[in-house]
């Protein structure tokens, strides 16, 4: 603990770099895997080649990945933009498959009635089919928060910092209480996204079981 | 019959625009990829402001039919005319939010509050959100719902409170033409008789064209100015007013299908300490004969 009351201005500084890298590849998963999931679901004959392709995303290794980055988009290695790519090519190969089942989770019977009394095909996705399918596809999001916060960590190994860097430097230096810090701050971090997609979600679907029986008696008595 | 001289009334107060709301089928045709013909050479006029019942067994082509007039299903010959015109000219968003619908599963928004399942049309045609769902609550009481109902979801009302919501929803955005199908299917019949009653009440109010779609006579007879009743695949058995369908049967499929013989339906009259009772053909009393 003596490390970390002289080092704490670093890990704070750190802990932003780490979210600064895992936030925007969160995002980017999600805002890329949505309209691909919606495609697959939409077109299942092209829908299960995307979906094969994207599951096969995974089992690319990580340190190939980090350097065939910068060569394809033509950016420098150590920079935060290679690690946001890489993170988010892991994200979308989490996510691509569970948005296409969250949006194959929403009653045809739904989507048929809302078509019927005039919803345009825009209308549909914006006002029916994205929110009912944010329940299965939030529990896809909190897997890929969490799974990024802890990838973050391997930037280091390229120098891009984040909590990773105490990692790799408390190893190097034999410091047990900078690794330690390094592996509870990730922990904390990936917890505090959780923590907020979760509330994220009850705010986004208060229609859902469990809000339903504190709404009950408030209707009845107001 | 039942509101013929509202509908008088009506007519006269009516510009001469020719927007008088009348559904038009020219022996449209429908025949799903791979199955038997559902609906063949059907035609029909739903005058304007009265109400016609499609009365058929399950899978006679009901839903089909109705659903040809808001485009969710497209014939494969014939046509649908709303005034006139072609719906197939028609953009069908507008088209459909131009026209009430029922559907016959509810077919509510789980994920909306009731009030904003009766405000869809209203808010999706650009009125804004307050005013749309002060409307939606009167709408509410219209139909004979409380207003508290309003901020619950779908999901927290029983099913005839829901299929009540389903008509408020179809209301909202005052269209001339309302398609119900099978509105209170999925109800008891002590909640059936309630909102067939409320509806009667509702249509004297507002007149619209209504085409409605069961499979129950009694409701046929009961809410049609005019009744079809369907064969299999969509071909029409007989149409005309329930009087005339009860007392003169086209046939032996009609006369069975309305139950002419039903013990019920045949009538008599008995004097009882100087009053005429009505008894059915079990001999049960059914009402008294007025003065
Ligand atoms: N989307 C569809 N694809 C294939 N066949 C269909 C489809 N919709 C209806 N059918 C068939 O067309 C026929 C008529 O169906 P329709 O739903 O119009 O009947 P209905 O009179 O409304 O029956 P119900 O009283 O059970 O609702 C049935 O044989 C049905 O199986
Ligand atoms: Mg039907």
């Amino acid at each position: 603990m003596n490390w970390l009351t002289l080092n704490w201005p670093q890990v704070i500084e750190l802990t932003r770099d780490h979210l600064l890298l895992s936030a925007p590849a969160i995002v980017l998963s999600v805002l890329l895997a949505v309209p691909i999931g919606r495609l697959a679901h939409r077109r299942p004959r092209l829908g299960g080649a995307v979906l094969g392709a994207a599951g096969l995303l995974y089992a690319i290794p990580a340190l190939p990945l980090l350097i065939i980055i910068p060569v394809l988009f033509g950016i420098p290695l150590r920079s935060p933009a290679t690690m946001i790519i890489a993170l988010t090519v892991y994200g979308l190969a989490l996510l691509v498959r569970t948005a296409a089942d969250a949006f194959g989770s929403v009653d045809p019977r739904v989507r048929e009635a809302a078509v019927a009394v005039g919803h345009s095909p825009l209308g549909v996705f914006w006002r029916v089919d994205l929110p009912l399918a944010v329940p299965v596809l939030l529990a896809g999001v909190r897997v890929v928060a969490v799974s990024t916060v802890s990838l973050v960590t391997i930037g280091a190994l390229i120098g891009v910092p984040s909590l990773g860097t105490l990692l790799t430097d408390g190893f190097q230096r034999g410091i047990p209480a900078e690794v330690a810090t390094g592996v509870i701050a990730t922990m904390a971090l990936a917890l505090l996204f959780d923590a907020l997609l979760i509330a994220a979600g009850r705010a986004l679907t208060p229609w859902t079981a469990k809000r339903r029986e504190r709404l009950l008696p408030r209707a009845e008595t107001t | 019959m039942r509101f013929g001289s509202l509908y008088r009334l009506t007519v006269t107060v009516l510009p001469m625009s020719g927007e008088v709301a009348v559904i038009e089928f020219e022996s449209v045709s429908k025949t799903y990829p791979g199955h038997a013909a559902a609906v063949a050479e059907f035609s029909l006029v739903v005058p304007s402001h009265r109400s016609v019942v499609l009365v058929g067994s399950s899978g006679s082509g009901k839903s089909t039919l109705l659903r040809t007039v808001n485009r969710m299903v497209e014939p494969t010959s014939g046509r649908v005319l709303i005034d006139g015109e072609d719906v197939r000219e028609r953009d069908p968003v507008a088209l459909r939010r131009s026209i009430g619908y029922v559907l016959q599963h509810g077919g509510l928004l789980p994920h909306r509050s009731v009030l904003d399942n009766i405000a869809t049309v209203p808010v999706l045609n650009g009125i804004a959100k307050r005013e749309a769902r002060t409307a939606a609550s009167e709408l509410l009481e219209r139909v004979g719902l409380d207003p508290k109902l309003g901020r619950r979801y779908p999901g927290q009302l029983s099913g005839g409170q829901q299929q009540r919501v389903g008509v408020a929803r179809a209301l909202a955005a005052d269209p001339e033409i309302l398609l119900m199908d099978e509105p209170f299917g999925a109800v008891d019949p002590i909640m059936r008789r309630d909102l067939q009653e409320e509806l009667l009440r509702l249509q004297a109010e507002l007149h619209k064209t209504i085409l409605f779609v069961t499979h129950d006579v009694d409701e046929a007879f009961l809410l049609g100015d005019e009744v079809v009743v369907l064969r299999e695949g969509g071909v029409i058995a007989q149409r005309g007013t329930p009087a005339e369908i009860l007392g003169a049967p086209a046939d032996d499929f009609v006369r069975d299908f309305v139950g002419a013989d039903r013990a019920e339906r045949e009538l008599s009259i008995m004097d009882i300490d100087g009053r005429a009772v009505a008894v059915d053909g079990s001999g049960r009393p059914v009402g008294v004969l007025a003065p």
